[in-house]
């Protein structure tokens, strides 16, 4: 924002301009940082609760404010609700009756602000992590929790990268974008007949993965990707890509990213007469999606790894009680409500919060979550992993398809 | 050819959105020689509050087409106050302070009003009702519906109306003459408080229609849609020249041009080498451009034009 130095009318008055700029820039940069560690110092107790009970802490981190702040405060809700059934039951670990208390952080789904959320839930020694809710945001965030030796579980990071960079301490609990991609691949070329398909992607290591392993299988079950176009994840107005998309002629539109654009982007798509099928992955699946794209949503597919809530044994007793005290389910929070216990039952196991304690319990963990049945292979992805394809049909989405390698055992 | 059309439609549409936007920042810029990127926030606000007022009058059974002009007053005079407020609690306390310190001051009062419209409108995505019967007309193969019409012809009347204002009246020739030399002008017996507290009137009205049109036009509102707007239009401001009126107009509609235009052909001109998230580069490429060759931007600011 250096072009926004007001043009001054002499050389000397110029110079010193620029020599405040730089201090002033600084000190802004300070007071950035400090206003944000300021606001999110949401508290410090003791480790020692009142009775004399053990307080651990868990970290979460989610996109709190920005274009996702609602996905994000949903991911919120989720792992909150999980510490207070946790702390409303009394878990005792290792023989002391626990007291879970959450340090919730908004990383406002960028990568950066990710790493210094990271360090400060690692300073404020958190026992485990419930984040991030991007794969941009949890990747780099990975780094900073596996020196440290914080066991980290990403309710909904699902690019490949993720786990692929050889930490002992991260896990995640959803279907990764290998199989996500490879499965809605499979799905646009054998199920809805696409030959020629076009893909946006919003740049992201989410929206990139995705499109990468969508296209991979798209082709190799003989379609023609005939375009790839590329947004961002807080851009508005498509048309001008949406355009180039039309000028192609495609049957298929794949969208790879978050709902902010996905529905504007369904949207516009009718705006411009373009008639061809719309599907999109996890980041699309919300109820804001048929709130943002109104009539233009109908017929349009997304997917969203596991299987339905209501096939799940504890999936409708979980939505219900979500529901009641949150209005709505938005994307991840029963995800969220599932890494937390995961987390908590490793604890149990181990006898113990310490997090180099309960980590080889955590990796052996076999739990059965209200999403699915989760097992951890070596990388720390979760075994099995179904996938649902949904529809929107009368202004709601629907399930049409479980798919997946291999479905899991849910009961 | 039909997408070439289509393109500049999209370029024009997304283009007089800026340059009604950029108006504001060239305004304020003009006769302060502040940047207000409080700005951007003010189109927010003026978007959720036209939507409010929007949903609370056709629930009371208000017809539409009466609803629509009585939220965009309500809107436009909610955000005149907002803008009123914001000069003369922010920057009037700053006039002779270091150049710099309104500048921060903007940037603080842009983060208060985002989170302020976040606490009461919430994080969720408003969706905007649909008023208009929104049937797209086929324009020579390339499609144009009535909103993206009435934004585009809207946006021109304003910014014919504002060149009256500023070149035909009495405030017009006031405001030129603060922008020129503020000392002389107050000498003369302009009072300027009430000029630049106007000037901030002005542009925040124009930032709430900017507002109605953009969530018209997206069907939707959200608290954070100021700010990627707020900063398309400061660099529309910067590339027409900042404190130059017609330059903003200019520079809004090329930018527009230049995004859609730059997002649709970059692949083909580059074989494929670039593709279209190369968008934002592409205009940033040309502002640096103009302003290498043309330091104060394409409409360059003389001094006595300035507002």
């Amino acid at each position: 924002m250096t072009s926004s130095a007001p043009p001054l009318h002499n050389q000397q008055a110029y110079f010193q301009g620029s020599t405040m700029s730089f201090r002033y820039a600084r000190s802004l940069l300070l007071a950035t940082i400090t206003l944000t560690l300021l606001g999110c110092q949401k508290s410090s107790t003791t480790d020692q609760g009142a009775s004399g009970e053990l307080v651990v802490r868990i970290g979460a981190s989610a996109p709190l404010t920005g274009p996702q702040a609602q996905v994000g405060k949903d991911n919120e809700n989720g792992t909150r609700m999980a510490i207070d059934d946790a702390n409303a039951k009394g878990i005792v670990i290792g023989g002391r009756k626990v007291h879970f208390e959450l340090i919730s952080e908004d990383d406002q789904a960028d990568p950066k602000t990710a790493t210094i959320v990271a360090q400060k839930l690692v300073d404020n020694k958190v026992s485990g992590v419930i984040g991030h809710l991007n794969s941009g945001t949890s990747i780099p965030a990975a780094k900073i929790y596996s020196d440290n030796g914080i066991p980290q579980i990403s309710p909904s990071a699902t690019a490949v990268a993720y786990t692929a960079q050889g930490f002992k301490t991260v896990f995640r609990v959803m279907a990764n974008d290998a199989q996500q991609g490879r499965v809605l691949g499979e799905y646009a070329t054998k199920n809805l007949a696409a030959k020629k398909i076009a893909v946006i992607d919003d740049r992201t290591a989410y929206g990139q993965g995705l499109a990468d392993e969508f296209i991979k299988a798209a082709q190799a079950n003989g379609a023609q990707i005939v375009a790839h176009e590329y947004t961002n994840d807080k851009a508005m107005d498509f048309t001008a890509v949406l355009t180039v998309v039309k000028g192609k002629q495609p049957d298929l539109l794949f969208y790879a990213g978050m709902v902010p654009q996905a529905g504007p982007m369904a949207k516009q798509l009718k705006a411009l007469a373009l008639n061809l099928k719309f599907m999109t992955g996890d980041g699309g699946y919300t109820p804001e999606f048929i709130k943002l794209a109104s009539d233009a949503a109908e017929g349009a597919y997304a997917s969203l790894p596991g299987v339905t809530l209501d096939k799940m044994p504890r999936g409708k007793e979980f939505e219900k009680r979500f529901v009641a005290k949150y209005q709505e389910i938005q994307l991840y929070a029963p995800y969220c409500y599932d890494a937390v216990n995961v987390m908590i039952a490793a604890m149990q196991n181990a006898g113990s919060e310490d997090p180099a304690k309960y980590l080889p319990a955590l990796a052996a963990i076999s739990y059965d979550g209200v999403t699915a049945k989760i097992q951890f292979d070596e990388k720390g992805d979760l075994k099995g992993g179904a996938i649902t394809i949904y529809q929107v049909q009368h202004g709601k989405w629907q399930p049409l398809e479980t798919l997946g390698a291999i479905t899991p055992a849910a009961h | 050819m039909e997408i070439l059309l289509q393109q500049i439609i999209n370029g024009l549409v997304q283009g007089s959105v800026y340059a009604l936007v950029a108006l504001g920042y060239t305004m304020v810029y003009g006769i302060l020689g502040l940047i207000n990127f409080a700005h951007g926030e003010v189109v927010m606000i003026g978007a959720m509050l036209a939507l409010s007022a929007l949903t609370a009058l056709l629930g009371l059974g208000v017809p539409p087409l009466l609803a629509l002009p009585l939220s965009l007053g309500l809107a436009m005079t909610g955000c005149m106050a907002l803008g009123y407020s914001i000069e003369r609690i922010a920057y009037r306390p700053l006039r002779h302070a270091p150049r710099l310190a309104p500048l921060i001051t903007a940037i603080g009062v842009s983060i208060v009003l985002q989170n302020l419209a976040m606490m009461i409108w919430g994080r969720e995505y408003h969706s905007f009702p649909q008023l208009i019967t929104n049937s797209p007309h086929n324009f020579g193969g390339a499609i144009i519906n009535d909103i993206q019409i009435i934004v585009f012809v809207m946006a021109l009347a304003i910014m014919a109306a504002l060149m009256v204002v500023v070149h035909r009246t009495r405030l017009g020739r006031a405001m030129r003459a603060v922008a020129e030399n503020q000392h002389a002008a107050q000498l003369m017996g302009v009072d300027i408080n009430r000029v630049i507290s106007i000037t901030f009137m002005l542009g925040s009205a124009l930032a709430a229609v900017a507002g109605l049109m953009v969530s018209a036009n997206y069907g939707l509102a959200h608290y954070y849609m100021g700010f990627l707007l707020g900063l398309k239009a400061f660099t529309a401001a910067v590339l027409g020249g900042i404190g130059n009126l017609r330059g903003a107009m200019l520079g809004g509609l090329l930018l527009g041009l230049i995004e859609s235009l730059g997002a649709g052909y970059i692949g083909d001109i580059t074989g494929g080498f670039l593709g279209s998230n190369y968008q934002d580069v592409f205009a940033f490429f040309v502002l640096i451009t103009v302003l290498v060759f043309r330091p104060s931007g394409l409409l360059g600011e003389r001094l006595a034009e300035r507002a």
